[in-house]
């Protein structure tokens, strides 16, 4: 180990809760560094317009995540994106964290903030004919769909919101569902059953895509009778939900039934000197605002561990 | 505008420069959206490792993009953004959709590897 690769405080994730704690923990004198797999921002990138972030009217994610990050390295937070996490060691006094390239870094304290990703189907054709009729992004790849039969899957708020706003370009959207029931608010639902273009097909998942240099059509599964299906489509838009970016930690941290990181009110792990912040710790809301204040809450406590810690360090006599 | 901190090409004929005057160049054509900004963002950070290759990006709805949109080989793409690699001025890679950074490294290393 060098010494220029142990830090007092290293950040796993640089979306608004990982920033948040970068610039806390460094404008407090902490030395941090933040380890990123993904696109600095995080979700908050998936945004087009924030208008409900005090104090800024409107600013797109992007935007935000920009100044955030300048924000963070501007008290001197060092930031390593695009990374991949080999392994890691979270139950010892020095936590290490070692890189797919080889390089290892180590720190007193760790904050996890790994985020979470839109969730896939995971059923074959899915990977290749991502992009070529698979999307995930109404507002990106709608236009590419003008006049075509699309299907949308999801129950909830998004899908039947981008449902809607997919009507704008193409000729029918047909809503798949597993449950009988959509868990959306009532006025999306209501919304998406008043739209003449949109059709449902309740209890009902798709098993497989068909395809080669594009989506041509897909396998239909009916979950009543467990009957299959093949049905012809131009394109198909996946909203179900987020998954939390927690499967690098292993059975290392405790984590609850959806694999998300457990808390308490400090942000504290089950781990000494390990907290965690933002989309992939157990709660309720998923807000730029909640992440935010995760990362507010990490970054002090992870600040107060390490003044504690070396503050004991230096009360211990030294054998020689 | 695409805010982003590559080189910008703006034309048809800035990109026809472009490849033609390098022999690896990979562009980005999108938006500022979800699916682009990763990919933007990956370019970015191999800017500095990969120095024998171009890299540069192009707005997707600028008229002046025919140059990517309408080539055979996106014809399938329902998905941005579009992101092609050149060698000697001639197309030998395109991607629809989000990337990871090891999809395009897979990619530089194979495309661009005699010169790496």
């Amino acid at each position: 180990m060098t010494h220029s690769n142990h830090y007092n405080a290293i950040v796993v994730g640089a979306g608004p809760a990982g920033l948040t704690a970068g610039i806390y923990l460094s404008r407090g004198h902490v030395r941090t560094l933040i380890l990123n797999e993904g696109t600095v921002g995080g979700q908050m990138i998936l945004t087009h317009e924030i208008a409900n972030y005090p104090g800024v009217e409107s600013i797109s994610g992007y935007q935000l995540s920009t100044v955030m990050r300048n924000q963070a390295k501007k008290f001197g937070c060092d930031i390593k994106n695009n990374i991949a996490i080999a392994s890691l060691k979270l139950d010892s006094d020095i936590k290490e964290i070692i890189l797919s390239d080889g390089a290892v870094y180590t720190a007193d304290a760790v904050i996890l903030s790994p985020g979470g990703r839109s969730r896939t189907l995971g059923v074959p054709g899915e990977d290749a004919l991502k992009g070529k009729g698979i999307s995930y992004c109404a507002t990106c790849d709608g236009d590419f769909f003008t006049g075509k039969e699309i299907m949308v899957v999801g129950g909830g708020n998004s899908a039947l919101e981008e449902a809607v706003s997919l009507t704008r370009y193409a000729s029918k959207v047909t809503i798949v569902h597993q449950l009988d029931q959509f868990q959306a608010f009532d006025y999306a639902v209501e919304e998406a059953r008043n739209n003449p273009k949109i059709a449902f097909m309740m209890e009902s998942l798709i098993s497989a895509f068909h395809g080669d240099e594009k989506l041509e059509g897909v396998e239909i599964t009916h979950l009543k009778d467990g009957s299959k299906q093949n049905y012809p489509i131009d394109g198909v838009f996946i909203f179900i939900g987020y998954i939390p970016n927690t499967e690098f930690l292993g059975q290392k941290v405790a984590l609850n039934g959806w694999k998300e990181i457990i808390v308490n009110a400090d942000m504290e792990t089950n781990l000494k000197g390990v907290f965690a912040a933002g989309d992939s710790i157990a709660k309720k809301y998923r807000q730029v605002t909640t992440a935010v204040a995760d990362g507010t809450i990490a970054a002090l406590s992870a600040s107060k561990y390490i003044h504690e810690l070396q503050k004991y360090n230096s009360l211990q006599p030294v054998i020689s | 505008m695409l805010y982003t901190n590559l080189k910008h090409i703006e034309t048809a004929a800035q990109h026809q420069k472009l490849i033609s005057e390098n022999e690896n160049v990979m562009i980005c054509c999108g938006r500022m959206g979800p699916m682009c900004i990763p990919v933007y963002g990956i370019m970015e950070d191999l800017e500095g490792e990969y120095k024998h290759v171009k890299f540069a990006d192009m707005e997707f709805d600028s008229p002046e993009s025919h140059v990517i949109r309408n080539v055979p080989e996106v014809r399938g793409f329902m998905g941005i953004p579009f992101t092609m690699y050149y060698k000697n001025g001639k197309l030998v890679k395109a991607t629809s959709s989000i990337q990871s950074m090891t999809q395009v490294r897979n990619i530089l290393d194979t495309e661009f590897a005699a010169t790496k």
